[in-house]
């Protein structure tokens, strides 16, 4: 079941993904998260932030928008009264890092250097904070000088989280793999828009949200396996996984590990449910380790 | 807190649109207020359980009161007794039963009503006076459960069609009270709040908010509050007046 990435070893390669599990403190009431690979954590930027104002969810077909906006309390109270609990579970701690401006994220990098967090996860891809988070992750020359900023600075595995916005997702993943990413995670959200047509209003205060869920599995699916062709780095697969066959899917596509959000929402023991089933269906495909069936998909 | 699956005992169409749904469960332990996530679907069909707040608890027997509004309450309404729905629960911090004293008032409007229910209960054990209001647009539900649980009972109904007609907050007289709880459309609660002679500290609104985890880790349910964002789920959904500034 184990599997590693950046030289970090996870139990398993079931990661909660960043947004949908807080700091995994609330579904510990329902099951112990320490079961868990790794937990990316909500994400955080150097000050603390409101997020955004209006409704921030909406149901779509197998589908859910979301616009928080970033909502966090800050790296530095994250560090002082999330980190230590999210520590003592067992499990692996992704630091979910956003920002607005590079400024912000190696600042945010700084903080976090000095810390037991395991790996970073830097969101280049958050469609929700008007200034910034979105450029990033949609140009590759713009992602590329991010991330080697970010590089030269972090002392943590960095993970960097990609945008299924991006204008050529294989150039942004070996954009970022050429300015020192140590290993990619996608996709975030895709950017969408929903009406409220009796008020011809956008639902959103912010126009657009971020669609994710079900929806969305093949073709962060697609994305997923057309990164792994073209890097050399390792990948972590996610959007709208669901079952423990999602889960193989994504392997067999080429990625090392994969995060689940959205069902978490539909299930909140989806995680754990998944965990359970993943040795007995190893068994059933005849295979001992992930090597057997990772990008086994040409 | 747990996530469990449940048994429909029986379900019945008690006013227009709105059902009474019975679930057969285990043990719970639930304060007046609070609510769960419902789902009676495939996983990822509908992605996102449905918030309804208890109506009313005993002897392993969890009864909810909803209004068929969209896809998920449409879903609801088709299920029969032997039926399985997956539960959440039970979520939020429901009303302070146990922080006030004396006369109270209980305010809700249409299906803002059910979860008074059992605060008025619990609140009448407690020793307190209760007095009830309930608003309706038309369709009259729960009036006669009320009636045995509370001291006074006042109705009001939009069309006329019993009681007061008009609005509910018209008829509440704040002077003869101590502490005001209420539950209904945001317009109503905010309306009461405006209007009261109480200090704001003395009202509690229960608020109603979109939700996809109903845990308190995806912050999606943001109640705008004096002390900042909180989330509806879990800081909520019950807030004191105080925490809303009123322009
Ligand atoms: C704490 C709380 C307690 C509630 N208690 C009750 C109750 O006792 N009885 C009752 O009839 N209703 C109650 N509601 C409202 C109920 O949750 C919605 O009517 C229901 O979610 C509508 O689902 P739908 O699929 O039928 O509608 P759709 O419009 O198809 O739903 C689409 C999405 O929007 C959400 N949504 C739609 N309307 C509301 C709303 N008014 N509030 C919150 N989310 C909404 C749904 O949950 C779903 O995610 C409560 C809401 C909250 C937040
Ligand atoms: C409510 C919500 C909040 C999210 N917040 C973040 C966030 O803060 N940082 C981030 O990198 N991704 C965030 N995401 C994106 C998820 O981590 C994930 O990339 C996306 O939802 C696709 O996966 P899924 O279909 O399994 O949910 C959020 C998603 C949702 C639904
Ligand atoms: S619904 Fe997720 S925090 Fe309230």
């Amino acid at each position: 079941m184990k599997i590693n990435i950046n030289g970090i070893t996870f139990k398993n390669p079931i990661i909660a993904a960043s947004g949908t599990f807080g700091f995994g403190k609330e579904y510990h009431q329902l099951y112990d998260v320490g079961i868990l690979g790794g937990i990316s954590s909500k994400g955080l930027t150097i000050n603390p932030k409101e997020g955004n104002a209006g409704i921030r969810v909406y149901e779509t077909a197998s589908g859910v928008m979301n616009s928080v906006g970033l909502q966090n309390p800050g790296v530095e109270k994250f560090i002082a009264e999330e980190l230590p609990w999210m520590k003592q579970t067992g499990s692996v701690v992704i630091a979910n890092l956003g920002g607005g401006c590079l400024e912000d994220y190696i600042a945010g990098i700084e903080l976090l250097n000095e810390t037991e967090v395991d790996m970073i996860e830097l969101n280049i891809s958050c469609p929700n904070v008007k200034s910034g988070g979105m450029a990033f992750g949609i140009k590759a020359d713009v992602a590329y000088e991010a991330v080697k900023a970010v590089r030269e600075k972090c002392r943590k595995p960095l993970m960097v989280k990609l945008s299924p916005n991006a204008e050529n997702i294989i150039e942004m993943g070996q954009a970022c793999e050429k300015a020192g990413a140590d290993s990619l995670s996608l996709v975030n959200t895709f950017k969408g828009l929903a009406i409220d047509i009796k008020q011809r209003k956008p639902i959103f205060n912010n126009l657009y949200a971020g669609l994710s869920g079900a929806a969305i599995k093949p073709i962060a699916l697609r994305m997923v396996h057309e990164v792994c062709k073209n890097v050399r780095i390792p990948v972590i697969g996610l959007g709208g996984i669901y079952t423990t066959e999602d889960v193989i899917g994504f392997i067999m596509a080429g990625a090392t590990a994969v995060q689940i959000g959205t069902a978490n929402f539909t299930n909140p023991l989806i995680c754990k449910q998944i965990i359970e089933e993943l040795p007995g269906f190893m068994e059933e495909i005849g295979i001992e380790n992930w090597e057997e069936i990772r990008g086994v998909i040409q | 807190m747990d996530y469990f699956k449940s048994k429909v005992l029986s379900q019945t169409e008690t006013a227009k649109g709105i059902y009474l749904l019975r679930l057969q469960v285990p043990e719970q332990q639930i304060k007046p207020g609070q609510f769960y996530m419902l789902k009676s679907w495939e996983d990822d069909f509908l992605p996102l359980m449905r918030p309804i707040s208890v109506y009313r608890y005993g002897n392993g027997i969890l009864e909810f009161l909803y209004r068929m509004v969209g896809k998920g309450t449409l879903l609801f309404s088709r299920l029969e007794s032997g039926d399985e729905v997956d539960l959440l629960g039970a979520l939020g911090n429901g009303f302070p039963c146990t922080e006030v004293k004396g006369k109270i008032a209980l305010v809700g409007g249409g299906i803002g009503i059910p979860p008074l229910y059992e605060t008025a209960k619990t609140l009448r054990s407690l020793g307190n006076i209760v007095d009830v209001y309930l608003g309706y647009k038309d369709d009259l539900f729960l009036v006669d459960e009320f009636a045995d649980t509370c001291d006074d009972l006042f109705i009001a109904c939009e069309n006329g069609y019993e009681g007061y007609k008009g609005y509910i907050t018209d008829i509440v007289n704040h002077e003869k009270y101590d502490a005001i709880f209420t539950c209904g459309p945001e317009v109503m609660m905010f309306n009461l709040l405006k209007n009261s002679t109480l200090e704001p500290s003395q009202l509690w609104l229960s608020m109603e908010k979109r939700m996809a985890c109903g845990i308190g880790a995806c912050l999606t349910c943001n109640c705008e509050t004096t002390h900042g964002m909180k989330r509806c789920c879990s800081e909520g959904p019950v807030f004191r007046g105080s925490e809303f500034t009123m322009n």
